[in-house]
């Protein structure tokens, strides 16, 4: 067997319909998305013996892994229900590289579908979870009775960052404009018309700092990729896209429990995965990162070691996140502005992977090698970094 | 959110369910004291109750908190169409960092939200809200 034979690489992305489809159920999304992902890779549904897929558990879902296997009719070797939240996409990639690599099996499916908006409305992020009168187990019994929502978390992070770094709000809203920018070339995006600094600011307060256009968008959809090894992927459809390095970690998971409220787990597992990469921070041509709020996307960059802790403000008010900048971050339009169902870290894969192949239309980042998703899941909670490149290991 | 208004909305909120880690905690802030875990190994205070100290596995002992902390970080809710919470509205939501070094998140009270102040001291105020739960709210310290 050739050196690298069995290096883990992206051989088949696909997106079900998004960001509103009435019409489909949560299943229904990941079996869309199966079917156009193996169309673009140009694999049979038999070749598959790997799946993962992690059950949102909302609404009244039942798309946890082995149920899903089952719909699918998936007759896997090996399979993985992680679920850490939005980021369990990212750690997928991690598991699956280590999988593929050791031989456990040849083809990993990843499904995820969502008809949250359709289902359950966009009171997600602004709602109490639990109702008077019920009792509440679990570490979220901490929590229950303070009537906090999940804005104000990601609100909490924010402000504990402007009090320390004095990062201010005009420097968070930048993210959200620079995001819809691309979301104007995204005909699927839910909300595509231009925004300025003083349309977020001016847009209504949900959880102080945190305006309405700080907050990612409520939606339906869903996203497959099939994973396999570099001589799998020889003579199929696409170019594969490596899986140059991939890391996750786990600080917490009820807010309250955050150790630092200024750092995510992103400073451990992002320079683990630009390490196993043997790329730096500075080598990446465009960034696929977690936009569930802008305060996320600050946090995550600075983690990563994109600039140093506490200037990630004066960091992206240069503008380099946009179309044309340094870092063209989120070029299907993000969370905030183009499709976020619940967990999005499906999406910040497959943009990855159209980027580096060159499909991304007017999107494109010209010349797209090394691509980084991060995703964050929980409340700030569990991060995942994957490394993806144009090239294979050297 | 004004002390008085507070007892009508305790009514409404969702409370915890102790569990065994939790009851003397739930139990004792009932009784209007607040407790909290600290490990008989490695010293380390820890919030929320464990059966275990988080830190080193160790056992651990109750120790009365002196009730007086500062204000990590806070947001105040704008939005949120519960029965219990939509009233009162604008509210701020908390981390408080105790004197013993935890934190837990509550409610900062008896303050208007613009003046709130991250590092702010605060003193606990404790609501009965069942037989088995009393409510640690926090409020600016006196003088």
């Amino acid at each position: 067997m050739p050196v690298g034979a069995r290096d883990s690489v992206i051989a088949g992305i696909g997106w079900s319909d998004y960001p509103v489809a009435p019409e489909l159920d949560a299943m229904e999304h990941h079996a869309l998305a199966l079917r156009r992902a193996l169309a673009d890779s140009g694999l049979r549904k038999s070749d598959i013996d790997g799946y993962m897929c992690a059950g949102t558990g909302f609404g009244h879902n039942i798309d946890d892994a082995a149920n899903m296997a089952e719909y699918l009719r998936i007759n896997h070797r090996w399979i993985d229900g992680t679920m850490v939240g939005g980021s369990t996409f990212e750690f997928y990639v991690q598991h699956a590289a280590a999988a593929i690599e050791a031989g456990m099996c040849e083809v990993v499916l990843v499904t995820y579908g969502s008809d949250m908006l359709s289902r359950m409305g966009r009171t997600l992020g602004t709602s109490t979870f639990s109702s008077a009168s019920a009792r509440v187990g679990g570490p979220s019994q901490f929590e229950c009775s303070w009537g906090n929502v999940l804005a104000g978390g990601y609100a909490m992070a924010a402000r504990r960052h402007m009090h320390e770094f004095g990062t201010t709000p005009e420097q968070l809203a930048e993210i959200a404009v620079g995001v819809r920018e691309f979301a104007g070339l995204n005909p699927h995006a839910q909300y595509r018309d231009p925004i300025t600094v003083d349309d977020v600011l001016s847009s209504r307060m949900i959880a102080d700092p945190l305006h309405k256009l700080d907050c990612c968008v409520i939606s339906d959809g869903g996203g497959a990729f099939i994973m396999t090894t570099r001589e799998r992927a020889r003579d199929l459809a696409k170019p594969p896209v490596f899986v140059l390095g991939a890391a996750g970690a786990q600080t917490h998971w009820t807010i309250s429990q955050m150790p630092d409220f200024t750092t995510t787990a992103a400073a451990q597992c992002g320079p683990e995965a630009f390490s196993r990469a043997g790329i730096r921070p500075e080598d990446v041509d465009t960034i696929q990162c977690y936009d569930s709020f802008t305060i996320t996307v600050l946090l995550l960059l600075e983690d990563m070691g994109f600039c140093k802790k506490g200037e990630g403000g004066q960091f992206v008010e240069t503008g380099v996140l946009r179309r044309g900048g340094r870092y063209p971050m989120n070029t299907d339009g993000g969370g905030l502005s183009a499709c976020h169902p619940g967990m999005r870290g499906v999406f910040l894969i497959n943009e990855s992977v159209r980027q580096l192949r060159g499909e991304g239309g007017a999107a494109q980042v010209p010349g797209a090698q090394l691509a980084v998703a991060c995703g964050s899941g929980g409340s700030l909670s569990c991060i995942g970094t994957v490394v993806l490149g144009k090239e294979g290991p050297a | 959110m004004t002390v008085e208004g507070l007892a009508d909305s305790v009514s409404l909120r969702a409370l915890p369910q102790p569990d065994h880690a939790s009851r003397h905690y739930w139990q004792s802030a009932a009784e209007g004291r607040l407790v909290v875990q600290r490990c008989t190994s490695c010293d380390a205070f820890q919030f929320y109750p464990r059966s275990l100290c988080a830190s080193c596995a160790g056992e651990t002992e109750w120790v009365e908190a002196s009730g007086r902390g500062k204000l990590h970080t806070y947001t105040v809710i704008r939005q949120n169409r519960s029965k219990a919470f939509g009233p009162l509205s604008p509210y701020a939501v908390g981390i408080v960092e105790l004197e013993e070094g935890v934190r837990m998140m509550s409610n900062i009270v008896d303050c208007d939200v613009d003046a709130l102040q991250v590092d702010m001291a605060l003193e606990v105020l404790i609501l009965r809200a069942a037989d088995d739960v009393g409510l640690p709210f926090w409020r600016p310290a006196a003088g």
